[in-house]
């Protein structure tokens, strides 16, 4: 056996290798498929099918099908796809995904909020549509008969025991027909009895390839000539401007080139050191030595206490924040005739993303284009952001898309493509930019800490009459795109991401919602948004306080919660989004309590609890419920939760795994941060960056569990985020029930249930 | 000063400092991607690959260590992919964003070595140091028990 040997570095030469093994080497830059494609797929000369930008048909039949969103887990192709190739009736086993790059026609580029598949639905069926109808014309002809005597059927047209394959249509017949935006518009969709893929079982398509270590992520990209870098991260997120940098140690690592002070008009990374080497580990190495000092503002010293202290100062301040369009009416006087009020404040530590593949981004130049090669998922936010910081024109900037190593909204923060691009600009030369794991930490945009208040008032019937809600959080938005504020009542702008679930579907009497931005948190750190966003806090707040008020009064928790989902005035519901409105809340709650044995006797220190929520947005429900059981461990502490019960409606399911998938990750998520995972804010960071203290959850901490969804053909709703909005306050609600201990911080710790039965 | 060893099957010969994480030069050096970058300390396990058969965490394995050594990465686990612990995972459509799946299958089929029919305590016990960000741990299990009885299956059959 000859064997020869790796002789240069990344040059991997082999003469003999195991017999029949063969090996996959990804060639990533450059490439438009996000997946390696098997040879059946590979792209043939010859006409196109092309009557949207959406997808093409080839002459072999094969349906490429253009995906604008970002992959990150949810299988978001595969449920794309199939919507359009449902309509289009093309055969699912000639689909191919491809994954755009940044022109502006695909439309806003934006991947989040649990919304793909619903904003995408439309514009998807409609485009499949026009396909199949232009397919069924062109085939009628070829068949030599009319177009109504035929039906198009797994990538064919048939009529009687004829048909023809879309393959071949394409090969002769004439598809110059184009249909624009306005055109799809006009065309009209299958009925839901219709239906041949959407909602049948399916293969995720980005399967494959991540079990056989084929897939490509960012982290993956290289070119050659590049050079890496790995960033000295200032003290402080915006408040720190470099006085001196020595690299005198540095450069005794073998492979360290140098060190570059960012600039950065568009002051996103400022006081950013960029450390570059021949490799990775040696920027890593060369990093830790390189000293730089720093001139940095007051947010050094801000810590979680401090911005606790500032929230509880302005929720105090009747001024303070925008007031939300709840339906009106005047909630002071209805508090000033209540005959008796309940008041609570809850809280929530920082959490971080820890999306697994560390932020990273390979920039260089080619052809008088600045290339990002990396995985976001929010292009359209970051590409003027970029513009800015390279003094390029936006048609001069592309970003190429990746499979993405975890998104949960980190990535919809791009502030990471902005210091890999200035410095291949400095460097003239690619730059492949990597953060270790506790430089990712450092610089993670967080889910805020927030605090909020809640008060309902009672009749004397105790009946709710007037509730207020105030929300004190950074606001993603207002720190990544300020043109998506919205403006209250009271004319002051707001985050809807910061504040949504506040604005719930329960009847209350008067109700007020004031949404906070806690201004110390902004000036300290980049707010983010992180699976669920505010419906991860304010259903924590909510859903716990409504417990609290049922038992205030002496009620069952679920029968105070269906008495007020009356799905009167504001709470009824619209087409096409929210038909059936509080009714449908109503549904998933009974249900859920129904399969848990809510009512049941339970043991000593055991309790049963439920939640639940409408999921992201009141414009896009997707109706959860969930009862959680917990033992408590009076000695220790410790809670462990004994089962999951989850209850979903999020209309028509397209994919029913990728569905519960979904639901799975979101609910695991939710009980993350509930149980396990937080950190502090200390010395104007986060206290942990890596997993020696962060402790999300692991295999050993899963529950028992129990997922439902609502069969249901209503407008398909998102279902990456819902599910995790139920389960802390479901949790903290059991925890009540078993041991009468009412915790109001998230995430709950042994040692906040032993501070709080001594106070009890 | 060369650092020698065996790679999927194949001779490698490295000139790198020798501290060098065992990582970066799989990924960069002999250019096999699968194998992930995820915490740097050895806590999520992205990284793990087989040494001397052994499940072994590449980000603090330092290069001096693997002289001589035999190492399996997950583009050599089987040569079309279809281990049977691979093959459960598709069953099963166990990954979603995907990152850490190379270092959970690798985990797992040492841990299916070890336990060839593992209860859920062994499973626990084995896979409690791979991180799923994703949270597909209810799948990894079911995926690990069924490639368990793929494997059974398989040598009964023998």
């Amino acid at each position: 056996m000859n064997e020869k040997e790796v002789l240069s570095r990344r040059t991997f030469l082999i003469s003999s290798i195991a017999a029949g093994a063969t090996f996959g080497f990804a060639s990533s830059v450059g490439a438009a498929n996000f997946l390696p494609l098997p040879d059946p797929f590979k792209a043939t000369a010859g006409p196109l099918f092309e009557p949207t930008i959406w997808f093409s048909i080839d002459p072999n039949g094969v349906t490429s099908i253009n995906i604008a969103k970002a992959e990150m887990g949810q299988h978001i192709g595969t449920a794309l796809a199939r919507i359009l190739a449902d309509e289009l009736e093309a055969d699912w086993s000639l689909v191919r995904l491809i994954s755009v790059d940044t022109d502006p026609k695909w439309g806003p580029m934006i991947t989040g909020g649990s919304t793909s598949v619903w904003s995408t639905y439309p514009v998807f069926s409609q485009a499949g549509a026009a396909g199949r109808m232009t397919l069924i014309e062109e085939g009628a002809k070829l068949l030599g008969v009319n177009p109504q005597d035929c039906v198009a059927r797994q990538g064919r047209v048939e009529t009687g025991d004829r048909s023809i394959s879309y393959g071949e249509i394409v090969r002769r017949g004439d598809l110059s027909r184009r249909f624009g935006a306005d055109d799809l518009k006009n065309i009209k969709i299958k009925t839901p009895d219709k239906r041949t893929l959407i909602g049948k079982p399916t293969r995720a398509l980005d399967v494959p390839p991540k079990t056989k270590g084929q897939a490509v992520y960012g982290i993956d990209a290289e070119i050659d000539g590049m050079v890496y870098a790995r960033p000295k991260l200032p003290p402080t997120r915006y408040g720190s401007k470099v006085v001196s940098i020595d690299d005198t140690a540095a450069r005794k690592v073998k492979g360290y080139l140098r060190s570059i002070a960012l600039e950065d008009p568009s002051g996103t990374v400022p006081g950013w050191v960029m450390v570059i080497a021949e490799t990775y580990p040696a920027a890593i190495r060369a990093t830790d030595l390189v000293q730089v000092s720093w001139q940095s503002d007051e947010t050094i010293h801000v810590s979680d206490k401090d911005l606790q202290a500032h929230a509880a100062i302005l929720i105090a301040d009747p001024a303070a924040g925008a007031v939300l369009d709840t339906g009106g009416g005047d909630v002071d006087a209805a508090f000033s005739q209540a005959k008796s009020t309940i008041e609570a404040t809850y809280t929530t530590e920082g959490v971080l993303h820890f999306q697994l593949e560390p932020v990273n981004a390979l920039a260089f130049e080619r052809g008088g284009v600045m290339e990002i090669h990396t995985g976001n998922q929010a292009q359209s936010f970051i590409l003027p952001v970029l513009s800015k910081a390279l003094a390029l024109p936006p048609e001069k900037i592309v970003m190429r898309s990746y499979l993405i190593g975890g998104g949960f909204g980190r990535r919809l923060n791009g502030d990471y493509s902005v210091p890999a691009a200035l410095a291949a600009k400095a460097m003239r030369r690619p730059v492949k930019m990597i953060l270790t794991r506790a430089d990712d930490s450092v610089l993670d945009s967080i889910r805020s800490p927030t605090r909020q208040t809640l008060k309902i008032g009672f009749d004397a019937d105790q009946k709710p009459m007037a509730m207020d809600h105030a929300a004190v959080a950074g606001w993603p938005t207002k720190a990544m795109v300020p043109v998506g504020l919205v403006k209250g009542t009271n004319g002051a702008l707001y985050d809807p991401f910061s504040i949504a679930g506040a604005d719930h579907w329960y009847d209350m009497g008067v109700t007020r919602v004031r949404a906070i931005n806690n201004d110390l948190a902004q000036r300290s750190f980049r707010p983010g948004w992180l699976r669920a966003v505010a419906p991860g806090w304010t259903n924590w707040a909510l859903e716990s306080f409504i417990d609290e008020a049922a038992h205030k009064i002496g009620q069952d928790p679920l029968a105070f919660r269906l008495a007020r989902f009356t799905g009167r005035g504001i709470n009824a519901g619209s087409a096409p989004n929210a038909v059936g409105g509080a009714h449908r809340q109503a549904n998933v709650l009974r249900r859920v309590a129904e399969r848990a044995g809510w009512g049941r006797k339970m043991s000593a220190n055991s309790g049963l609890g439920l939640a639940t929520s409408f999921g992201q947005d009141r414009d896009m429900p997707t109706w959860c419920a969930c009862a959680a059981e917990v033992e408590v461990d009076r000695k220790t502490g410790v809670v462990s939760v004994r089962k999951l019960w989850l209850d979903i409606d999020a209309g028509s399911i397209i994919d029913p795994d990728g569905a519960r998938a979904q639901a799975e990750g979101g609910m695991l998520w939710g009980l993350s941060m509930t149980l396990h995972e937080g950190t502090d804010f200390t010395n104007g960071r986060v206290s942990d960056t890596n997993l020696d203290t962060y402790t999300p959850v692991r295999i050993n901490d899963v529950p028992e569990f129990d997922i439902a969804f609502v069969e249901s053909t209503e407008v398909p709703m998102g279902l990456g985020e819902p599910p995790t909005t139920v389960i802390a306050p479901a949790i903290g609600n059991a925890i009540f029930a078993a041991t009468g201990i009412r915790l109001r911080r998230i995430p709950i710790r042994p040692r906040d249930v032993l501070d709080a039965a001594a106070r009890t | 000063m060369a650092t020698n060893f065996r790679i999927n099957g194949r001779s490698a010969s490295v000139v790198e400092e020798t501290d060098t994480p065992l990582l970066w030069i799989i990924r960069d050096e002999i250019g096999l991607k699968g194998t992930k970058f995820g915490c740097g300390i050895g806590m999520c396990g992205a990284c793990t690959v087989h040494v001397g058969g052994r499940p072994t965490r590449s980000c603090i394995t330092p290069l001096s260590a693997v002289e001589g050594a035999e190492i399996t990465t997950i583009e050599g686990l089987h040569p079309e992919g279809d281990h049977p612990v691979q093959q459960a995972w598709r069953e099963l459509q166990v990954p979603q964003c995907g990152y850490c799946q190379s270092g959970q299958i690798m985990q797992a089929v040492a841990l299916l070595k070890d336990f060839p029919s593992p209860s859920d305590a062994d499973i626990d016990a084995v896979m409690a140091g791979n991180l799923c960000r994703c949270m597909t741990y209810p799948r990894i299990r079911a995926a690990i028990k069924a490639a368990a009885a793929l494997s059974a299956g398989k040598v009964s059959h023998e």
